[in-house]
C-alpha cells in the first residue's frame, strides 16, 4: 500500500526529483516556485554526496547544471519566467552538448517582470527552443500535484533516454496548491549508466571532450543533424488526456491549469445538453498533433483556451490543418480563466456556427 | 650520454597551438601540463575551456575537457566538482571572460571556496574578437573600443581581480605572476603547482592570474610586447601572493 | 655539453628564445617553415650550457633540451 501524502505542488516536484535519484540541484529563488528551492535545500543538504547550491544567479545555476550533467549527475534546476529567460543560453549549450537535465518553469505573468500570478505565456519559449540555435526541449505539462510528481520522474527518464534537457512547464497555481499524492516505488536500475560519455577520470580510456561548438559549418551541421534526429524520434513519447470525446459538439484543447477549468465546464455542458470534449496535451513537445488532427475530422469547431494571448493555438491550427475552425480564448497577465468565461465562449461559438 | 632536461609534457597533446606568434597562452598551457605531470593528476583532471582564443584549450590537454559559455567556467566547474569531488577541476579563463561577463561567477565560486583551480589570463585586451577593451585594459590604452585611449572618467579604471578577490575570507590561494623572463616563469609554475596542490589537499579555491601578452592586438612584436608588459602592466598589476591559506596566522 | 633540438614546424618565429638565451646562440633561420615563419635555429651549439631558458619561454613548446 503506497502512502498518500498531502503536498504542495512545488514541494511535490522536489520530493519527486529526489525519489527519481536527483542528487544535485542548483537554483535561485523566484516567486512562485521558491518553495521548491527551499525544499531541495532541506532535503539535499542532509544527503551524503548530494549537492544543493543557492547560486548567485539563474545564469550560474544553469551552468552548474551543465557541469553536473557533464559529470554524469542527475541534476535539476527550477525557476519562473524571468529566471528561465536568464537560463536560455545555458539551456542551448546543454542541448548542443546533448546533456540531460530537468528544468522546472512554474510560469508567472509576463512579459518583463510581469506578475507573480499563474500564466502560460512561456509556451513558445518552452516548446520552440527558447535559446539560440536549432534545438528543442522535451516539455511536459502537468495539471495536478500527482502529475507534477509523475511527470517530474518521467522528465528525468526522458532527459536521460534522449540526452536532452527536459522541462516541466507548470504554473504558479499548480505550484501553490495542495493535493494528495503517492510516490510509487522507483527502481534505481532504470537510471542509465553514463560511464560511456560523462566526464571523469580518463585512466584506461581516451580523454573526452564536451564541445558545444564547431567552427567548421559542415561539422556543426553534423552535430545539429544528430540532435535533429532525436526530435524525429520523439513523437512516440506523445502523451495526452481525452475527456468526453465520444461524440462531442465542440472540442476544447487546453493544458495545465486551464484543462482543470475545462473539466468543470464539461460537467456544466452535460447538464445543459452540450457535449464538450477535451484534449489535454501532457507532452507539449512532442505535441500531440495526431489526436487533434483526428478530432478535426470529427468536429467543426475547436476552441483553444490558454492563459496567454494565444500560443499553443498555433500548434492546434497546424494539427487541425484547416479541417475544422480553430477558435481561441485567452486571459493573460496572471488572470486565471474562469469556467463561466469558457462556457460563454463555447455557447457563442456554437450559436454563431 | 646526454639526458633530456626539457621535453614536451605528457599532459599536452601533440596538437600544435592555435595561438599567434609570441602569445603567452602556449607557455601557460605548458606550465599547467608540467604541473599535471609532476603531480601525476592528468588522468583525474577535468579542464574547462572558456570562450575566446583559448576556447581551443580543449584540444591541447590530455585530460577530459569541456567548453563553457563565456564567463561561466567557475559555475560549470562548481557543477562538475560537486558531482565528482575526487577529480581535479580547473578553469582557464581570459580577462573578458573572468573579469567582465563572468564577474559574478568568479566572485561567488571564490566566496564558496569551491575546490577548483582557476587560471586567469590577463592580457588587457579581447583577443579573439579582434582587440576590444577589456576590464583590465590600462588607463589610456588604445583598443578597438577605446580608440582615444581608455578614459577612466567614463570607462572606469582597470580591475585588479586578485586584489578584489582577496577581500574575501574564503579563498585558499590567490597570486599574480608573469612570464616575461625565466625567473618569472619559474615562479609562475610554482604558483600554478601550489594552486593545484591546494585543491588536491582540499584547502579550497585557488586562482593564479597570469599577466600575458597579446602581441597581435597590442600591435607590437612579441619582444616589444614583453617589454610593454613589464613596463606598463606590472607596475599596475603587482606580482605577488595575495592570499595563502598556509600563511594565515 | 648540451643540445637543443628545435621542432622547426612548430616554431612560429616569435623570437622570444633569442632574447632569453644567455649565450646569444639562438637566432632566426633565413629559411621558411611550412607555416611560412622563419624558425629558430641554434648557432655555435658548443656554447650551449643547457639552461633551457629558450625552451621555458617558447610559447609553442617547440624545443627540447639535452644536457
Amino acid at each position: 500500500m503506497v502512502e498518500r501524502l498531502l503536498m504542495k505542488g512545488n514541494e511535490a516536484i522536489g520530493e519527486a526529483a529526489i525519489h527519481a535519484g536527483c542528487r544535485y540541484y542548483f537554483g535561485y529563488p523566484i516567486t512562485p516556485q521558491s518553495e521548491l528551492t527551499a525544499y531541495m535545500a532541506r532535503r539535499l543538504l542532509k544527503i551524503e554526496g548530494a549537492a544543493f547550491i543557492q547560486s548567485e544567479s539563474e545564469i550560474a545555476a544553469i551552468n552548474m547544471v551543465y557541469g553536473a550533467a557533464a559529470a554524469g549527475g542527475r541534476v535539476m534546476t527550477s525557476s519562473s519566467g524571468p529566471g528561465i529567460s536568464l537560463k536560455q543560453e545555458g539551456i542551448s549549450y546543454l542541448a548542443c552538448a546533448e546533456l540531460p537535465c530537468v528544468i522546472v518553469n512554474m510560469m508567472r505573468g509576463g512579459p518583463g517582470l510581469g506578475s507573480i500570478q499563474p500564466a502560460q505565456g512561456d509556451y513558445f519559449q518552452a516548446t520552440k527552443g527558447g535559446g539560440h540555435g536549432d534545438y528543442h526541449l522535451i516539455v511536459l505539462a502537468p495539471s495536478s500535484v500527482q502529475e507534477l510528481v509523475d511527470l517530474t520522474i518521467k522528465a528525468f527518464d526522458l532527459a536521460d533516454k534522449y540526452r536532452n534537457p527536459a522541462m516541466i512547464l507548470g504554473d504558479g497555481l499548480l505550484g501553490q496548491m495542495m493535493e494528495p499524492v503517492q510516490f510509487k516505488e522507483f527502481q534505481k536500475e532504470r537510471i542509465p549508466s553514463k560511464e560511456d560519455w560523462a566526464l571523469g577520470s580518463c585512466q584506461g580510456r581516451k580523454p573526452r571532450r564536451i564541445v558545444p561548438f564547431n567552427l567548421d559549418p559542415d561539422e556543426l551541421e553534423k552535430i545539429v543533424n544528430k540532435i535533429g534526429r532525436k526530435y524525429e524520434d520523439l513523437p512516440k513519447e506523445v502523451q495526452y488526456e481525452v475527456v468526453n470525446m465520444d461524440d462531442p459538439d465542440i472540442v476544447v484543447v487546453a493544458y495545465g491549469t486551464v484543462a482543470r477549468v475545462v473539466k468543470t465546464v464539461i460537467q456544466k455542458g452535460k447538464k445543459e445538453g452540450i457535449n464538450i470534449g477535451l484534449i489535454r496535451p501532457i507532452t507539449l513537445y512532442p505535441f500531440p498533433y495526431a489526436v487533434i488532427n483526428d478530432a478535426a475530422n470529427r468536429v467543426k469547431q475547436i476552441l483553444v483556451a490558454e492563459m496567454s494571448l494565444g500560443q499553443m493555438v498555433e500548434d492546434v491550427k497546424l494539427a487541425a490543418n484547416g479541417k475544422s475552425k480553430v477558435f481561441f480564448y485567452g486571459r493573460t497577465g496572471g488572470v486565471v480563466i474562469s469556467p463561466v468565461e469558457i462556457w460563454e465562449e463555447v455557447k457563442k461559438i456554437l450559436n454563431q456556427n | 650520454m646526454m639526458k633530456k632536461v626539457f621535453a614536451r609534457p605528457k599532459s599536452l597533446t601533440e596538437v600544435p597551438f592555435t595561438y599567434c606568434p609570441g602569445c603567452h597562452h602556449g607557455i601557460i598551457h605548458r606550465l599547467i601540463a608540467e604541473v599535471m605531470d609532476e603531480l601525476n593528476i592528468a588522468q583525474d583532471t577535468i579542464g574547462i575551456a572558456p570562450v575566446g582564443c583559448s576556447v581551443f584549450a580543449y584540444l591541447f590537454f590530455n585530460c577530459d575537457m569541456i567548453v563553457a559559455a563565456h564567463g561561466r567556467a567557475p559555475a560549470v566547474a562548481t557543477g562538475i566538482k560537486r558531482v565528482k569531488p575526487n577529480n581535479i577541476v580547473f578553469t582557464y579563463q581570459g580577462d573578458g571572460d573572468l573579469a567582465s561577463i563572468g564577474t559574478a561567477e568568479i566572485v561567488h565560486a571564490a566566496n564558496r571556496s569551491e575546490k577548483i583551480t582557476v587560471i586567469f589570463v590577463n592580457n588587457a585586451i579581447y583577443g579573439m574578437t579582434g582587440g576590444q577593451m577589456a576590464p583590465t585594459s590600462l588607463e589610456g590604452q588604445v583598443t578597438q573600443t577605446s580608440p582615444y585611449g581608455r578614459d577612466p572618467k567614463t570607462m572606469g579604471m582597470p580591475i585588479r581581480m586578485c586584489e578584489l578577490l582577496s577581500t574575501l575570507n574564503s579563498p585558499a590561494y590567490i597570486a599574480r605572476v608573469a612570464l616575461t623572463k625565466p625567473a618569472y616563469i619559474i615562479r609562475a609554475k610554482k604558483a600554478i603547482k601550489k594552486g593545484f596542490q591546494y585543491q588536491i589537499d582540499g584547502k579550497g579555491f585557488s586562482l593564479i592570474e597570469v599577466l600575458s601578452t597579446c602581441p597581435t592586438n597590442w600591435g607590437l612584436s612579441p619582444k616589444e610586447a614583453n617589454e610593454w608588459l613589464e613596463k606598463k602592466m606590472i607596475p599596475y598589476y603587482p606580482l605577488a601572493e595575495f592570499k595563502n591559506v598556509e600563511e594565515v596566522s | 655539453m648540451a643540445k637543443v633540438i628545435i621542432d622547426q614546424e612548430r616554431c612560429k618565429g616569435c623570437e622570444l628564445c633569442t632574447i632569453v638565451c644567455p649565450q646569444k646562440i639562438m637566432v632566426m633561420s633565413k629559411s621558411f617553415n611550412k607555416k611560412s615563419y622563419h624558425p629558430a635555429e641554434q648557432i655555435n651549439p658548443e656554447k650551449c650550457n643547457g639552461c633551457a631558458f629558450c625552451a621555458m619561454t617558447c610559447p609553442d613548446v617547440a624545443l627540447e633540451v639535452y644536457k
